[in-house]
């Protein structure tokens, strides 16, 4: 089953001081509280948390049930805004692999899989153990998402005492501390490039296709960035 | 129940389905992938650079509340938080309290 000593070690990962909880924490207080006012009862704002765990397939979500737009178009939308999920799968979970681990552990615990709790992963893979890595994985994925359901509900809780500003600034968090955090994962060229290429080409192919901007920017940067790593070694 | 919680009910799970589906099929073609690999590289790359992508539109265009506030503003808060992590020593909670606090008086006084 699980190695609980590894296991707990994830957990306690997002203890530290410059940890991912704030920023987490403050994006799904502001979706908690943004679910209320669209008129989801705390049941339903809590289940939104419980089972996507996707900050940006949230808001879409959020945003096209507004506008009224049907569950395929809300399907297409939301698969194509997490689509950075399948790209972040490849690249963690061969680091977990393990002969003596069962295959269930792999196909639950990707359901943990968010910015925050990859950047950690990737962050202290190299310090654990390959056999137990998948239990420090499902510690700290059960942190994250512990913190991600919490906030929600604490944003559904306060959302009447929000103001707008204090929503702005709450909205503001995540992608600074993100965008930190990936700026400090450049640890040699090919990450480097993707990171700097990745954050120009995402607004430019904005201008293009809006919805298909993520994608085209990442992967057009992914590929320019692999082949410049590929070049320098 | 009424047509109106169905239907969010039905909303959370399509959702939640085209989320898992992503990430489900992530590990699915991860187990053919070796760590040492050229693919893997390559995957790495691209995990990296569609954050980048995301972020970036995030701040760029994005959509809600943040969206009422200027580009300028958006900009000069990243701009300062980006400097503030590199002098604190790759510090991050400088940064992320600061971006809050900044964007808050630059939203009374721009």
């Amino acid at each position: 089953m699980i190695r609980s000593g590894f296991y707990l070690k994830g957990l306690l990962s997002v203890r530290s001081v410059d940890s991912p909880a704030i920023a987490l924490g403050c994006s799904f207080l502001a979706i908690g509280a943004l679910l209320k006012n669209i008129g989801f009862n705390f049941q339903q704002s809590v289940s939104s948390t419980f089972f996507t765990y996707a900050l940006p397939g949230q808001l879409v979500m959020a945003e096209s049930f507004l506008v009224g737009a049907s569950l395929v178009n809300i399907f297409i939308a939301v698969w194509l805004v997490n689509a950075r999920l399948f790209p972040m799968a490849v690249s963690m979970f061969p680091l977990l692999k393990s002969k003596k681990q069962p295959k269930w552990k792999y196909y639950i615990s990707c359901h943990f899989l968010a910015v925050s709790s990859w950047l950690i992963m990737k962050k202290d893979y190299r310090t654990i153990n390959e056999n137990y890595r998948i239990d420090f994985w499902m510690g700290i994925g059960t942190a994250t998402w512990s913190i991600a359901i919490f906030s929600t509900i604490l944003g559904y809780l306060v959302s009447d005492y929000l103001s707008k500003d204090m929503m702005i600034g709450l909205a503001i968090v995540n992608p600074i501390y993100f965008f930190c955090m990936l700026l400090g994962s450049m640890k040699n060229i090919a990450i480097g490039t993707s990171v700097i290429l990745g954050t120009i080409l995402g607004p430019v192919f904005y201008l293009i296709s809006p919805e298909w901007c993520i994608l085209y920017g990442g992967v057009t940067a992914g590929i320019i960035a692999f082949f410049s790593g590929e070049f320098n070694d | 129940m009424t047509d109106f919680s169905s239907n969010i009910v039905l909303v959370i799970a399509v959702t939640s389905i085209a989320t898992y589906l992503s990430r489900m099929l992530g590990v699915l073609f991860s187990e053919k992938i070796n760590e040492n690999s050229k693919i893997f590289r390559l995957f790495d790359c691209i995990a990296y650079s569609t954050l980048a992508a995301l972020i970036s539109k995030v701040v760029v265009f994005p959509a809600g509340d943040l969206g009422e506030i200027s580009n300028l503003t958006r900009l000069i808060v990243v701009f300062v938080c980006v400097v503030v992590f590199f002098i604190a020593k790759r510090n991050l909670v400088y940064p992320t309290v600061l971006s809050a606090i900044l964007l808050t008086v630059l939203i009374k006084y721009i």
